[in-house]
């Protein structure tokens, strides 16, 4: 693998998990603390919208974050031709 | 048959099983001993991950937390799963791909140093031995208060029980116990919940159930239940009452102290590859996630069901309050345990429950102060009971339990035994040491802090019901910014990593002991432990992050002053960072 492709491999990483993470901050910090009392003017169902966020959504975003990421990343691996098998 | 031979029946059988594991898994080599032979599939490993992560705190007191704090003890919910995201992302892939044993081995490597190595053994040391400590009392627990075994005698069984699989089979035998510990643990937690959540909601998944409407048409659960707690004086269950700085901070260091703690990232290195590693993480918080969205219906619904045993009707009404001569009978059974308190104040009979140190709340005059004292611990271990729930349920919670506890217990102590092995017998001590002589060291390590756990356990120091901060905090100010560097940025080397850990540990440390005591001597405090005197009301638990922080600033400016690393570790870091070549 040439420096240049590995540096690009790592840029490419790097935007995605900047991305993920982005959310990752945005769904919990975000929602579920920063600006919860805001979102508890909303309801999903019986749920303040804020309190769902900081109890349940958050969480779930974080399962699909994850996978997210391992889709993304095989999908990168193999455009590199860095992939295990 | 009665609770108590239904309780000796699954817990005996649970037992059983993990025996059966632990003859059926026993390690041959050292990368067995330590990594399960490296081919646990990721499914396999996320299970084992969740219940090593899942702790007789997570299945006993976090809903009873929740209960009591309402949506504060939301940061617990998204800081125990959140830094898994960070564990995915940014460190077990890349561990993996490094392909060694232990946590320190990959510190001691990358920042070309046995001092920085040998940090980290203590850390770990330290944040595991006081975590088990927990685990080996929380199994007493179990043991004394559903199977009427004397406190002492239940952490040995709980012992000799580790002992067997832990010392035979070491990461092997603990990864598939945890697997079978994580299905008990699991049909444990939801299957109470599932029909209390039926009972209140008609709804049987609980997580669908807390934002639903009552069974009884008379309203949103989360909205009558915000009622019947500001009618007796308490907050508001939905609302915010903590600063907002301290939330966001405790969530952060709970996050990347879970990020951290080793006996979780070392899992990590039993699956065959870095795509498994990844897809490995997913899993774990797939398995977690089932248990974190529960305990909050879990908390709230006992909570509700609580309150409407007590006060039945409008507040103020004397009818309204349960007659003591008229409670239930899971109210007798945990009055004997002393868990649960009541004492007729007003001397009329009846129980008054509510908040009496809210000024702003004008309580009936006849009310004398609050009547009853309820231990959080309860509202996970009375819920099958309050929700009238047959004793095969029961006898299940209490399996659960202890295989939470056992888990957790056996990851921990995995964690502590590969460290003295592998990092201070063959790496700094006897690095010629042969193979089946390391394997001997390994066991002779786990027998060695089994027993210590346990005499611990037994005679718990004072500081015990600390240590949760104490590790987290370890974790997040010392390992977690460490490794993270080593894999992010080519330029930190020895000099800016050992002062950065050391910085942020201390910085911990110091602020952590501040408020507790030295060495948690509680009259050794130098303030007292509360929101006025902490430095910007940051709580001592909640640190760990401004310890991580500090560690970076400190590692990276020192890294930047002295001389960048050799080029064979520049060529590591290149390596680790890419899955193939």
């Amino acid at each position: 693998m040439t420096e240049e492709k590995r540096r690009a491999y790592w840029r490419e990483n790097l935007r995605l998990m900047g991305v993920l993470m982005l959310v990752w901050f945005a769904v919990s910090y975000g929602a579920g603390i920063l600006f919860v009392e805001a979102l508890n003017s909303f309801s999903l169902g019986g749920y303040p919208l804020g309190f769902w966020f900081a109890q349940q959504g958050s969480i779930y975003s974080f399962v699909v974050l994850i996978f997210v990421y391992v889709w993304r990343m095989n999908a990168l691996d193999r455009k590199y031709d860095v992939h295990e098998e | 048959m009665d609770t108590q031979t239904l309780t000796f029946i699954a817990v005996g059988l649970s037992f059983a099983l993990y025996f059966g594991i632990a003859l059926w898994s026993r390690a041959g080599s050292t990368k067995e001993f330590y990594v399960a032979g490296g081919d646990v599939s990721p499914v396999v490993n996320g299970m084992a991950t969740a219940a090593d992560w899942m702790s007789a705190a997570s299945f006993i007191s976090m809903a009873g937390l929740i209960a009591f704090k309402g949506y504060d003890a939301s940061v617990y919910l998204m800081g125990w799963t959140g830094g898994y995201v960070m564990l995915a992302l940014m460190l077990a892939p890349y561990l993996r791909k490094f392909g060694k044993f232990t946590v320190p081995e990959f510190i001691g490597e990358r920042y070309y140093s046995k001092a920085a190595r040998t940090v980290a053994v203590i850390c770990l040391i330290v944040a595991s031995i006081t975590y088990v400590i927990g685990q080996m009392k929380g199994v007493g627990v179990a043991f004394s208060r559903f199977l009427e075994v004397d406190f002492t005698a239940g952490v040995m069984i709980g012992m000799t029980v580790v002992f067997f699989y832990a010392v035979l089979g070491g990461m092997k035998g603990i990864t598939y116990t945890q697997v079978a510990q994580y299905c008990v643990l699991i049909f444990a937690y939801t299957v109470p919940a599932i029909f209390i959540s039926l009972q209140l909601t008609d709804n049987p998944l609980p997580q669908l159930g807390l934002g639903s409407q009552m069974a009884d048409g008379s309203g949103s659960l989360l909205q009558k239940l915000d009622k019947v707690l500001v009618d007796l004086g308490f907050s508001q269950y939905t609302a915010q009452k903590g600063s907002t700085l301290n939330l966001f901070l405790l969530t952060l260091s709970l996050m990347i102290g879970t990020a951290g703690l080793p006996h979780v990232i070392m899992r990590f290195f039993t699956v065959p590859s870095v795509k498994d590693a990844r897809s490995s993480a997913g899993w774990t918080l797939v398995f977690i996630a089932i248990l974190y969205t529960t305990a909050p219906a879990v908390g709230a619904m006992a909570m509700f069901n609580l309150v409407k045993t007590v006060q039945t009707d409008t507040v103020g009404v004397l009818q309204a309050n349960l007659e003591y001569e008229q409670r239930p009978e899971w109210f007798k059974n945990w009055e004997t345990t002393g868990l649960l308190t009541f004492e007729d104040k007003n001397g009329d009979g009846r129980i008054q429950y509510y908040n009496d140190k809210n000024p702003s709340f004008e309580a009936p005059p006849s009310w004398a102060g609050n009547e009853l004292k309820v231990d959080r611990d309860i509202m996970v271990l009375a819920n099958p009971e309050i929700a009238k729930l047959p004793g095969w349920v029961i006898a299940l919670v209490a399996a659960g339990g202890l295989a939470a506890a056992l888990s957790t217990a056996a990851g921990l102590l995995m964690a502590i035994s590969s460290a003295i092995s592998h990092d201070l017998v063959k790496g700094l001590i006897k690095p010629n040491i042969s193979e089946k002589g390391e394997l001997l060291a390994g066991r002779v390590a786990m027998g060695a802090a089994i027993v210590a756990a346990g005499v611990m356990g037994i005679n718990p120091p004072g500081f015990a019901a600390q240590v949760v901060a104490l590790a987290f905090g370890l974790a997040a100010s010392s390992l977690f910014p460490a490794i993270l560097m080593g894999i992010f940025s080519k330029r930190v080397n020895r000099q800016g990593a050992i002062a950065g850990m050391l910085t942020g540990l201390t910085a911990t440390l110091i602020y952590i002991f501040w408020f507790k005591g030295w060495f948690f001597m509680a009259d050794t405090a130098m303030a007292p432990n509360n929101s006025a005197n902490w430095f910007l009301g940051i709580s001592p638990e909640a640190f760990g992050a401004v310890g991580a922080a500090l560690n970076f600033v400190v590692a990276l400016t020192v890294s930047r002053l002295t001389a960048a690393p050799p080029p064979e570790v520049q060529a590591l870091v290149e390596a680790v960072r890419v899955p193939r070549a």
